[in-house]
């Protein structure tokens, strides 16, 4: 019952970040607005990674593929590597305390844009200005808060 | 390699995370070089595209709610002054047409064409924005009518006053829009009073375009008009596109910078029109791919159409053309 439940919390909350992440908003607020599906697949990556591996984030990431309408597999090959890191390193970063954790969370976030600028640039897109690191900022400040909430165990504190 | 990081929650699938990420991102640099050459994927976008059209229609209801409601509870005075002002419009716009007319006549007898002049705009289309998308990399719109309207890649998209951009991809129920502003994006123009010709970059900025292959000594002035020049192959000649807002000339380069505003209001209008175009009609663009006619029942009501030259200068797509009406 306990997993089950797990289980579920999981697909509502990555299934709940991806409509953030997708919702239309004012174009001010829009370019502050953090990668909420990456920060839910860093999350679940690290405090369960028997969820989904690294094909959750491979999934998530070619859901916004199509759904964005660019060019298939960049979001997902980023998100997917972004899902790797966070797995093998899961038992050392979650042990961290919450400003490292953080730190660690920022760079995998930098790492995520820096892939799709560089997939961007590579299939000669347009690639943007530095406006674009702004949710990697937004998405670090709001890590210590997702803890906060959500616990940095859900299987053991459920709330 | 890593098989007792696991979770105590969740079983462990059996190949370790590393051979995972391999196999996935294999399949995420051949997905990326099908869909970048050649098209492979298309009939699956097409499908994707189907796919995302009911997720973005629910995704964008509370906007749509929001925006119902607002209008639910416009005040009557409002409502008179609107259509007070509409009315207004509506006879200053058919006098303008009056005159077009007697213009377009007296032009065609200037140039002696026996055939009858008529507009270069075959059929239109209205369709609804049901999302946008706007930051610096990209301008998009997507709006309610796709492949079942008969709309086509490379279609001409207007809004209001002016140009708006283009359809880019085009699926059953829905199609993608790019605007004239978005960064991968130029429109060939023409400075109405000189005739002169360039290119207008989009900037990834609202109503910004950017004017960036214009010599120092270009005769260009604050306040010129840009219309499209015809060039190209997807724009129709004469189309206005921006107004220039401003003119800098510094020394050190020997290019002006020119910045124009779009004319077309991208933010304010919910409604925009899809066009058609006369591919024998000297104004249509060149390119034969982009000179399509449509539907078949379009072509018959072309050609019905035909003979008398002064009619209107666009007629609203017949109704069997139109789709049910889908749920805002």
């Amino acid at each position: 019952m306990k997993r089950w439940s797990l289980r579920r919390k999981a697909t509502v909350g990555i299934i709940a970040s991806f409509i953030l992440q997708v919702l239309p908003l004012p174009v001010m607020l829009g370019w502050f607005r953090p990668s909420f599906a990456v920060l839910a697949v860093i999350y679940w990556s690290l405090t369960a990674p028997g969820f989904g591996g690294v094909g959750l984030g491979f999934l998530v990431g070619l859901a916004l593929d199509a759904y964005l309408g660019v060019v298939l597999g960049q979001h997902a090959l980023a998100t997917a590597l972004v899902a790797y890191i966070a797995i093998r390193q899961h038992l050392i970063i979650r042990n961290k305390p919450i400003f490292e954790q953080t730190l660690y969370v920022g760079g995998l976030l930098l790492l995520w844009e820096s892939v799709i600028w560089a997939i961007n640039g590579w299939t000669g897109h347009a690639i943007g200005s530095w406006l674009r690191l702004l949710p990697v900022i937004t998405g670090t400040l709001l890590w210590p808060f997702l803890i906060d909430w959500l616990g940095s165990d859900p299987a053991r504190s459920r709330r | 390699m890593n098989n007792r990081d696991v979770s105590r929650n969740f079983p462990t699938r059996g190949a370790p995370a590393g051979l995972h990420f391999i196999g996935y991102a294999l399949v995420a640099v051949g997905l990326m070089y099908l869909d970048q050459r050649g098209g492979w994927l298309d009939s699956l976008r097409y499908g994707l595209q189907a796919a995302a059209y009911p997720v973005e229609l629910a995704l964008n209801s509370p906007g749509a709610a929001w925006q119902w409601t607002r209008e639910l509870f416009v005040e009557r005075e409002t409502l008179q002054s609107e259509n007070l002002r509409l009315r207004n419009e509506i006879q200053l716009l058919q006098q303008q047409a009056l005159r077009r007319q007697s213009l377009e006549r007296e032009n065609a007898q200037l140039r002696q064409l026996t055939r009858p002049a008529v507009d270069v705009v075959e059929r239109w289309l209205p369709a609804q924005v049901i999302s946008t998308e706007s930051n610096r990399q990209r301008q998009r719109l997507t709006i309610d009518r796709g492949a079942i309207n008969g709309v086509e890649e490379r279609q001409t998209v207007v809004a209001g006053p002016g140009l708006l951009g283009q359809t880019l991809r085009v699926g059953p129920w829905s199609s993608e829009i790019i605007l004239i502003t978005d960064p991968e994006h130029a429109v060939p123009v023409e400075i109405l009073r000189t005739g002169v010709r360039t290119l207008a970059v989009g900037t990834g900025q609202l109503n910004q375009l950017d004017l960036p292959f214009l010599p120092l000594q270009t005769d260009i002035e604050k306040d010129d008009v840009l219309v499209t020049s015809g060039l190209g192959g997807v724009f129709p000649a004469g189309y206005p596109v921006a107004v220039v807002t401003e003119v800098r000339r510094d020394g050190g380069s020997p290019l002006a910078r020119v910045d124009a505003k779009v004319l077309a209001e991208v933010d304010r209008h919910r409604v925009v029109s899809l066009l058609w175009f006369r591919s024998d009609h000297p104004a249509a663009p060149s390119d034969p791919r982009a000179r399509r006619g449509g539907d078949p029942a379009a072509k018959a009501l072309a050609v019905t159409a035909q003979p008398d030259p002064p009619q209107p200068a666009a007629r609203p797509a017949e109704p069997a053309a139109r789709p049910a009406e889908p749920a805002p």
